[in-house]
Formats: structure tokens, sequence, C-alpha cells
């Protein structure tokens, strides 16, 4: 394998990483533009949806194809209703953290709101903990593993990119670009945009600030749901601590990219995938948290707001 | 209150405009605050022997509280006073603990020879001072880069540092053994006589002291923590973290340079951080990075502003309350179910089928109080219970369970000299 072909597949390997990240980082960067919290407990939503759609495949006994073998069409078509299934369930939860745990706290000093975002997070992380146990759970295995350029394209390469790095693109792909069609061209997605732009003035236009927030919400903990489903068919594994390292990553992702700004959250979800995955190939994995920190610090250096962040206005 | 009582009762200084003596109720309040708080330092002092007299043998569980609470005082500076939100703390504590374990251990990668002029630096005491200034330089080099931050890229990159430094710890086994952790490290020692290590002979006798040497230690440098803080929030550098907490622009407009203000807050909160990880490290004889981990950070953050910001007896408040759960009460919570079990009534619960439409199996309902109580284990759900009385109590009390006085200034009638009320 030259330099050059390694290159192309830690750059492969980190677009499909960084958008399962972008995913989850436009959720934090979605509920920070509208009422400016940090929402602690995002990754754990995204936790709890890898364990929900886990919990529905078995209910529905979807049949585990072997290995090697493309599963029928059918199993595809359900699989689809187990993403709208877990993307409800986990907006619904979402919608239910912030009804509790959040709105109370809507004139609250400005870190009590992110205090009781901690404690959600470990609530759920313990919810994650007593509903699958302690030791990583298995998740099946639907996405055989094809080397698309060898085997579909008949390249002779090295690269290695198999249906798995596309299928996560795939399903992420029309999610972002709903998501975004949503917020700029709908009315709804306006009264989203203004009510993050000024509360009060969105108010006195006659947008309903309650609910639009709770929407932003839904949004949030369905593209979550969604991610886990991705991430538990992409990695076939799933651990109650997940949410906490990939949180971590994607708030990381939503700040780089600079944070309330849908686009620069994908961007910096992308921007961290690849960093992760060249860090991974040429530094060695266990040096890639201190790397992406690092690289994270050494940005707000000369760029204090994030990479697409206006500069951030007066806050306390 | 010392301006106050100067003026009122040197009776050579000059009387004042207006009669400056406290309101009925305040200065009953101050005095019964100071009751309160000479009562709690008497108890924390002879704590140990009402404990030995009780036998309730929770001394050594007692010593991480106070050493954690300590660590929040730390955080409160930057935090509370500065309004610096820092969720890395634990980065400085581990910077801490592994000075000393540099220093001290045999395992060092430092290593002297035995007639080396530097032998000194090895004794625990010395160790624990260059541990200080080690993590309050820290302090500094984390500051600098944050300067320009605001809010929640301040939270982040602080984050980040956290995550850094435990994760350089791991990878560098060269120097700091990563996974296995370093043991064993110097140890404290006053007239000869080293802490933790029984029977010892001070001046003929010979002692077991156990834990309370320990203690002890940690009581001292807890209390000059909280004397330091609290004089530190009066001082002018204090003055001016509430002025760049309040209103940055405000503050630098007036004449107050953000720079070395934020720097201090950052390297002064390190500092006790500091001094906390060599104590922690020494009493434990054993550190690795699972340690210092993000857990840490959050956990004492929380302390901090579920006791309430920026005062320093609703964080000791605070850091009791979270860290006793944590070590004590969870275990002794289960205990105490298990022994409600057996006085329960075995029949009380209930059990039904439910079929709903669609799905193939009647679900299948079930509860019995008694075997629910028994099955019931506290140091599972410490996460669970810990989360839901932190969201509550932010709903209900968003402010922590001691919010901080903002001074109060008494409007004075015009041409009267300004003075300070409280």
């Amino acid at each position: 394998m030259t330099s050059c072909d390694f290159l192309a597949q830690q750059l492969l390997t980190g677009v499909a990483n960084g958008m399962l990240i972008a995913l989850i980082a436009i959720g934090y960067t979605l509920v920070y533009g509208i009422i400016e919290m940090i929402n602690f407990a995002h990754g754990d939503v995204y936790m709890l949806g890898t364990f929900a759609s886990l919990t529905a495949i078995q209910t529905i006994a979807l049949p585990v194809p072997r290995r090697g073998e493309l599963p029928p069409l059918e199993t595809y078509l359900k699989l689809l209703g187990v993403l709208v299934f877990v993307m409800l369930a986990m907006a619904l939860l979402n919608l239910l953290i912030e009804r509790l745990a959040y709105r109370p706290l809507r004139r609250a000093p400005r870190l009590a709101p992110l205090i009781s975002a901690i404690g959600v997070s470990f609530i759920l992380v313990n919810v994650g903990l007593l509903w699958k146990g302690a030791a990583p759970v298995n998740f099946p295995n639907y996405i055989p593993r094809v080397d698309i350029f060898n085997e579909w394209f008949k390249l002779k390469t090295v690269v290695y990119f198999s249906t798995k790095d596309l299928f996560v693109i795939a399903v992420t792909l029309p999610l972002v670009v709903g998501l975004q069609l949503f917020i700029y061209r709908t009315k709804v997605g306006c009264a989203m945009r203004a009510t993050a732009q000024d509360r009060e003035a969105a108010q006195l236009m006659g947008i309903n600030i309650n609910r639009t927030i709770a929407l932003t919400f839904l949004l949030g903990g369905a593209l979550a749901g969604a991610a886990g489903l991705i991430s538990g068919l992409y990695n076939n594994t799933a651990v109650f601590t997940l949410g906490f390292r990939a949180g971590l990553n994607a708030f990381t992702a939503a700040v780089l990219g600079g944070i309330g700004n849908l686009t620069g959250a994908m961007l910096g979800g992308l921007f961290l995938g690849i960093i992760s995955a060249l860090s991974d190939g040429y530094i060695g994995a266990r040096w890639t948290p201190a790397v992406v920190f690092g690289l994270l610090i050494v940005v707000f250096v000369f760029k204090p707001s994030g990479l697409l962040g206006q500069p951030s206005s007066q806050r306390t | 209150m010392t301006a106050v009582e100067a003026s009122t009762t040197t009776p050579d200084a000059p009387p004042p405009a207006v009669p400056l003596t406290l309101p009925e109720e305040e200065a009953a309040g101050r005095r019964n605050r100071w009751l309160l708080y000479v009562g709690f330092l008497l108890f924390v002092l002879v704590y140990p022997l009402i404990d030995q007299a009780l036998n309730w043998q929770s001394v050594r569980a007692v010593i991480p509280i106070l050493l954690f609470v300590i660590l929040a005082l730390g955080l409160n500076i930057v935090v509370g006073y500065a309004g610096l939100l820092d969720l890395g703390y634990a980065a400085f504590f581990a910077i801490g603990a592994y000075t000393t374990a540099f220093l001290t251990s045999p395992v060092s990668p430092i290593k002297l020879a035995a007639n080396s002029p530097f032998k000194w630096l090895q004794d625990f005491w010395v160790a624990m001072i260059i541990s200080v200034i080690v993590a309050a330089l820290f302090g500094v080099i984390l500051g600098a880069p944050t300067l320009r931050l605001r809010g929640d890229y301040l939270a982040i990159v602080t984050l980040g540092f956290g995550e850094i430094v435990p994760r350089v710890v791991l990878n560098l086994e060269k120097w700091t053994q990563g996974s296995k952790g370093m043991n064993p490290i110097g140890r404290p020692h006053i007239l000869g006589c080293q802490f933790g290590i029984d029977p010892c002979v001070i001046a003929g006798h010979t002692l077991k002291l156990g834990a309370l040497p320990w203690y002890y230690l940690i009581v001292v440098v807890g209390a000059l923590s909280v004397f330091v803080i609290t004089r530190l929030r009066e001082s002018r550098v204090g003055r001016a973290w509430a002025a760049i907490r309040d209103d940055e622009v405000a503050a630098v407009s007036m004449g107050i340079n953000p720079v070395t203000t934020k720097l201090l807050a950052f390297s002064l909160g390190a500092s006790f951080s500091g001094s906390v990880g060599a104590i922690y490290a020494a009493y434990l004889q054993f550190i690795d990075p699972t340690q210092f981990d993000f857990s840490i950070s959050v956990l004492v953050l929380c302390v901090v502003i579920l006791g309430g910001t920026g005062n320093v007896y609703g964080v000791i408040l605070g850091g009791l309350i979270i860290s006793s759960f944590d070590r004590i009460f969870a275990e002794r919570l289960t205990g105490w179910f298990r022994q409600l079990s057996t006085v329960v009534d075995p029949s009380i619960g209930f059990r039904t089928k439910l079929a709903l439409p669609g799905l193939v199996l009647p679900l299948d309902l079930a509860f019995n109080l008694r075997t629910w109580l028994r099955s019931i284990d506290f140091t599972n759900l410490r996460l669970l219970v810990f989360g839901l009385s932190l969201v509550l109590l932010m709903v209900l009390r968003p402010q922590g369970l001691l919010p901080a006085r903002r001074r109060r200034f008494k409007k004075l009638p015009p041409g009267s000299e300004p003075n300070r009320v409280t």
C-alpha cells in the first residue's frame, strides 16, 4: 500500500465516521442555537437510540443474514421501519427531557440548565446500564461488508471502502439535507431561526416560543435516534458509556464549526472524523483523543468562535 | 465586617457622618452565623473522637470527601468568583498528584543518587509545595489560549485539556507507568513519624494513630483554603474577578486587566487542586489515569453549582452532600432497604397480564414490594439518584443550596463619606 492509497483510505473512513459525528453534532448545535444551552444529555439520547433500535430489532425478530450474504429487501424495509420508530421514540424522549428538566429553568441563572442537563445525562446513562447491563452488547450485522472499489467496480486498488461506509453516508446525507431544507424553506423552520436570533422579538411577531423550542428538541432527538441505529449497524456493538465519548466528539465538532451554525456542525463533524482517522493512521489510535482536543485548542487560539461562527456576542 | 467593627468600636476613629451600625436583624444574623462557623469548626476538630466513641469507623471514608470539598473550593475561584466555566478541572488534580509521584515515588523516572544534593526534593512536604506551583503554572498555560474565548467555547477548551492530560499520562508509559499506575508514593511525616504507618514512635511514646494524621492534615489544609478563599473574595483581585464575571466590557473599561485577572483565577484555582492532588496521591499510595477522568471534573463542578456558585460555605455543604452520598450512603441505603424488605409483608404487590392489540404475547406485569426492596441496589443506581437529585434541585432551586450573597451597599445621604456597609 503506497502512502497515497493509505491517505485516501483514511480520508474515506474519516468521512463515514465524520457523517455520524455530524448527525449528533447537529443536535447540539440546534439546541444551542435556540436556547444557548449545552445539552449535555444529547450524547446519551444517542446511546439510548442504539439500545432502542437493538430492542426493536429483537422484538420484531428480524432474521440476521449469514456472513457475506445480502439480506432480502424486506429486511431493509423493516430496518427503515425501525429507523422511523427509533427516531420517533428518541424525539419524544428528548421532548420529555426538555419539558421536565430544561423548560422550568428558562429564566434561571445560566449554569443551572447545564447542571440539569448533566443530571439528565447521569440518569440516561444509568437507564442504559440497567437496560443492557455493563458489558458491551452485540448488535446484529445486516450490512455485509463488501469492498466496493474492488468487487463492484473491479478497480485494482488497495483502498478499502466498504458498503458499510457507503451505508452511513447514504442514510445520513438525506437526513441532513432534509433538515437543512426544513429549517431554511419551511415556515416552522423560519420560526426556529427567528427564535434563535431574538426570542422576545420572535414572540412579539406571534411565534409560539415554547412550541418552537420543543420542536427543536424533537428534531435533535430524532437525529440522535437515527445516529443510534446507524452506528449500531455500522459498529455492531453498543455499550452504555457510548454516549459520553460520542457526545464529546460531537460537541467538539459543533463548537469547532461554530456552535449554533448548522452548516458549521456538519463541516465540523466531517473535519473531526477526518482528523481522527488521519491521527489513527499516522500517529496511533491511542493518541487520537489528545490530538483531536489539541487541535481544537489550536483552532480556538486563532479563531475564537469556531470555523464558521460569528464573533460571539456579550454573554455571561 | 472589619470595617464596620473598626468604625463602631474604636473610639479614636472620626465619627462617621451617618451611624454605620448594622440593622438589628442583620447583626443578629451575623452573630448566629459566627456561632455556626465556630460550632462547625469544633465539630470538625472533635469528629474523630465522636467517631471513635460511637464506633462509626468512618474517618477513612471521610478523608476523600474532605479532599473533594477542597477541590471544589479551588474550582469555586474559577467558576464562582471569576465566572469562567471550567470543565477540565480534574487535569490540575492529576498534575498535582503526578508531580508528587514523580518526585517521591521509587518508580518515578527521576532517579537521584543517594548522595545527590537534590535529595531534599523527594521529601513529601517539598513535593507538595512543588505540586502546587506546577499546577498553578499549568493553570497559566491552559489559561493563556482561552483568554479570548467566552462562555461555552471556554468550557469546551477546558474540557479538552481535561481529556488530554489523562490521555497523555496514559500513553507516556515510560515516565508514568501508564495504566499500571504509580505506586508507592512518598508519605508525609511529622517528627520522624510517617503518616499511615503504625505503630510510630514520637518522643519515646509508641502510638497507633491510624488515619488520624491524614484527617488533621486535610482539616488544616481545608481551613487554610477556606481562609484564603474568603479573604481573596474581599481583596482587590477578588473584586476584579466579580467585575469581569458580571460584565467584562465594563470591567475592562474601568481599568481592570482581563489577562492577568483571568490567569490569576486559573492559576490560583489550579494551585488548590495541586495540593489536593499531592495529598490524595500520598494517601492512596497509588495513582493511575482513570482516577482523573471527566467524571471527576463534572462532579466537582456539580458540587460548586449545587452548593451555590461563589459561596464558600455553600460549596462545602454541596461537597459534603454529594460525596458522602457517593461514598457512604449509597451502600448503607442498600442495606437499609434489604432490612426493610424483611419486615414488609410478602403479599404486597400485583400481577396482571396485559394483552395489547398488535403484540403477539400479552405483557406480563408483576410487581412485588418485597422482592423489589430486596433487589434494589443503590450502588448500581448511584448515577440515577445523583442525576435525579441534580435535576430536581435545579428545577426547585436553580441558584444552589446556599446562593452567594451579593454585597449590598447602603444608600447614604448626599455629602457624606461613602462607606462600605456589608
